[in-house]
């Protein structure tokens, strides 16, 4: 297959296979439960050896690959337990803005009459900086995960609808929906089954550069405090609460964001390479 | 051409129309009742009871936006419970490093992104384009905040050239003011040079296609001239497109960044706004951010006049 051909596509791919696999296999992968703490285990250092106690108040010897945090957790555990809740996030947000966005955009794309209102809101939406609107909603709903995925998704759904409305108003002036209307089939199947097919390929692409934002919007919220319950392991927990001592023990603050960097920057280039391959038109432009 | 800025300007209204009640509904359309959410955690029966009246809750919906939505186009944005001052005085307080901020950021992001997009283009193909183009994804990925410690380890704790946070106001002396500032605009400006030396290289690289460039360089004009002042002119007006959407990155960034150098700006106020639960406040930065990003547009359509001769509206 051309996609598969496609250089960038294999290594950001590859990439995000593995860190899929890795937050998958994390229990197997000699972590230890990343929220057990050990008072003689506090601020050690990458690679130094220490203890935990389980919650059976059983003292296990444990070799702390990343060092250990000021509650004396270990921050390998940690991260790749982080790994979770980022990909979960991400993924999901791009699901949640790719639903609502093909359903508005479809509409607007296809009912003339709420082209006009629909796209208002949307501009609205996309007057108000994302880091704000997902701000503002985790504050008023208080941070869950789905609260958080919600928040997250809700400021890219307008890039999803202004995507599928301008691929529509092109798809249905082709002659096989003319076709299809002078057949009397109801506006819904058109839309379902003639025009959103032919949206896959960029909705792909829009998928990919979503779902990384997400992943960074999520660890940015954790990091200022007002994402996810700090007692869940996210990579933007684990630095926020590495801030505090970063500058004598940065490996807290590192650890954390090379993981949250290099998965961004995988599915970053997986779009690239997607977009390459699956839409030469978008390639182009930039 | 004031025919087209006025037309531009009215064109604002309903996108600033459709944040407002975007900005007011936020609170309305959420379980739960909107005067104790106002007053916050802390507040008593009676302060709820006096916010309730203020905000004429016993009325019909849309009448109580019509009596926000007065206010606000007034200038009165509320008051804030958790600085116990008003939104908008607050406002002006934290404007300034948040301007001075975004200022040097966009100067900085501007003079280093476009003569390296225009490089790029120039070279299409070559090692520096493949370069800049790794660097630019790059960009994109690597989160704000973990650029932000990475800085902040090697210049200011290995090196010792600049302090690790902070911030002095330009009336305390330019140099102490620049010298807090310098790392935070370079950590800011990250994505944006990514962002503006990608769309510089696509531009520049579709205008030296043309006839023109061809007729520029056979007319023997040095390389500098044909790039500068005949590709790169004629790539002005979608830069300045992507300045402008850039700044919606740049509001989302400040929030990171004067958080990590702890900048008492704008920013910083929307993150201890949210962690305090202070809706006035949150509402009135949303307000702020939102229609300064719509104004920086607004102004950038207008300059497309001048950038490009051709366009006359």
């Amino acid at each position: 297959m051309k996609v598969l051909a496609n250089w960038s596509v294999r290594i950001g791919g590859a990439a995000l296979l593995v860190l899929v696999l890795v937050a998958a296999a994390a229990p197997w992968l000699g972590t230890v439960d990343p929220t057990l703490f050990d008072a003689a285990s506090r601020d050690l250092r990458p690679g130094e050896a220490g203890e935990v106690t389980t919650l059976e108040g059983e003292t296990i010897r444990h070799v702390f690959l990343m060092g250990s945090d000021s509650f004396g957790r270990d921050i390998y555990s940690r991260v790749l337990y982080g790994a979770r809740v980022s990909l979960v996030v991400g993924i999901s947000a791009a699901l949640v803005a790719l639903f609502f966005g093909v359903l508005l955009g479809l509409a607007a794309g296809y009912v003339r009459a709420l082209d006009g209102p629909l796209m208002r809101v949307m501009d609205g939406i996309m007057a108000i900086p994302a880091i704000l609107i997902a701000i503002a909603l985790v504050a008023l709903w208080r941070a869950t995960l789905p609260t958080v995925i919600f928040a997250i998704a809700i400021p890219e759904i307008p890039r999803v609808a202004r995507l599928v409305r301008a691929l529509a108003l092109s798809i249905r002036e082709e002659p096989y929906v003319e076709a299809a209307v002078a057949l009397g089939t109801p506006a819904a199947r058109i839309m379902f089954s003639h025009i959103l097919p032919n949206c896959v390929a960029p909705l792909l692409v829009q998928a990919t550069y979503t779902c990384a934002f997400a992943i960074l919007l999520e660890a940015i919220l954790s990091f200022l405090g007002v994402g996810l319950s700090p007692d869940i392991p996210t990579w933007g927990n684990i630095m926020a609460e590495g801030r505090v001592q970063f500058v004598a023990y940065p490996h807290n603050v590192f650890f954390p964001g090379v993981f949250l960097a290099v998965t961004v920057l995988a599915v970053n280039i997986l779009g690239d390479g997607l977009r390459d391959t699956l839409d030469p038109k978008m390639a182009k432009r930039v | 051409m004031y025919n087209f800025i006025l037309k531009r300007l009215l064109s604002t209204i309903p996108v600033l129309l459709v944040v407002a009640v975007l900005v007011f509904s936020l609170l309305r359309l959420t379980p739960g009742d909107p005067a104790a959410i106002m007053a916050g955690d802390a507040a008593n029966a009676e302060q709820i009871e006096r916010i309730r009246a203020g905000l004429g809750l016993d009325q019909p919906i849309v009448l109580q936006f019509g009596i926000w939505l007065g206010r606000v186009v007034k200038g009165d944005l509320g008051e804030s419970f958790y600085f116990r001052i008003g939104v908008a005085e607050l406002i002006r307080q934290r404007l300034e490093p948040t301007f001075a901020l975004a200022a040097l950021t966009i100067l900085m992001a501007v003079l280093v992104a476009v003569p390296l997009g225009v490089a790029a283009a120039w070279r299409f193909g070559g090692w520096f384009d493949r370069a800049l183009m790794g660097f630019s994804v790059m960009g994109f990925s690597v989160p704000v905040f973990v650029l932000a410690y990475l800085l902040i380890w090697l210049v200011s704790l290995k090196l010792g050239w600049l302090p690790v946070q902070g911030y002095r106001r330009l009336a305390d002396g330019f140099l102490p003011f620049i010298r807090h500032l310098i790392l935070p605009a370079i950590t800011l400006s990250v994505i944006y040079i990514a962002l503006i030396a990608r769309v510089t290289r696509a531009s520049v690289l579709e205008a030296l296609g043309e006839d023109y460039i061809r007729t520029a360089r056979a007319k023997g004009l040095p390389e500098m001239r044909v790039l500068v002042r005949h590709a790169l002119a004629n790539a002005a007006v979608p830069i300045a497109t992507v300045i402008g959407i850039g700044v919606a990155i740049l509001i989302g960034g400040v929030v990171v960044t004067e958080s990590v150098y702890a900048i008492p700006g704008l920013g910083r106020l929307t993150v201890d706004a949210v962690l305090a639960r202070d809706f006035p406040t949150i509402q009135g930065v949303i307000l702020f951010f939102s229609c300064v990003y719509v104004l920086v547009n607004l102004l950038i359509d207008v300059s497309y006049v001048f950038l490009d001769p051709r366009i006359r509206y």
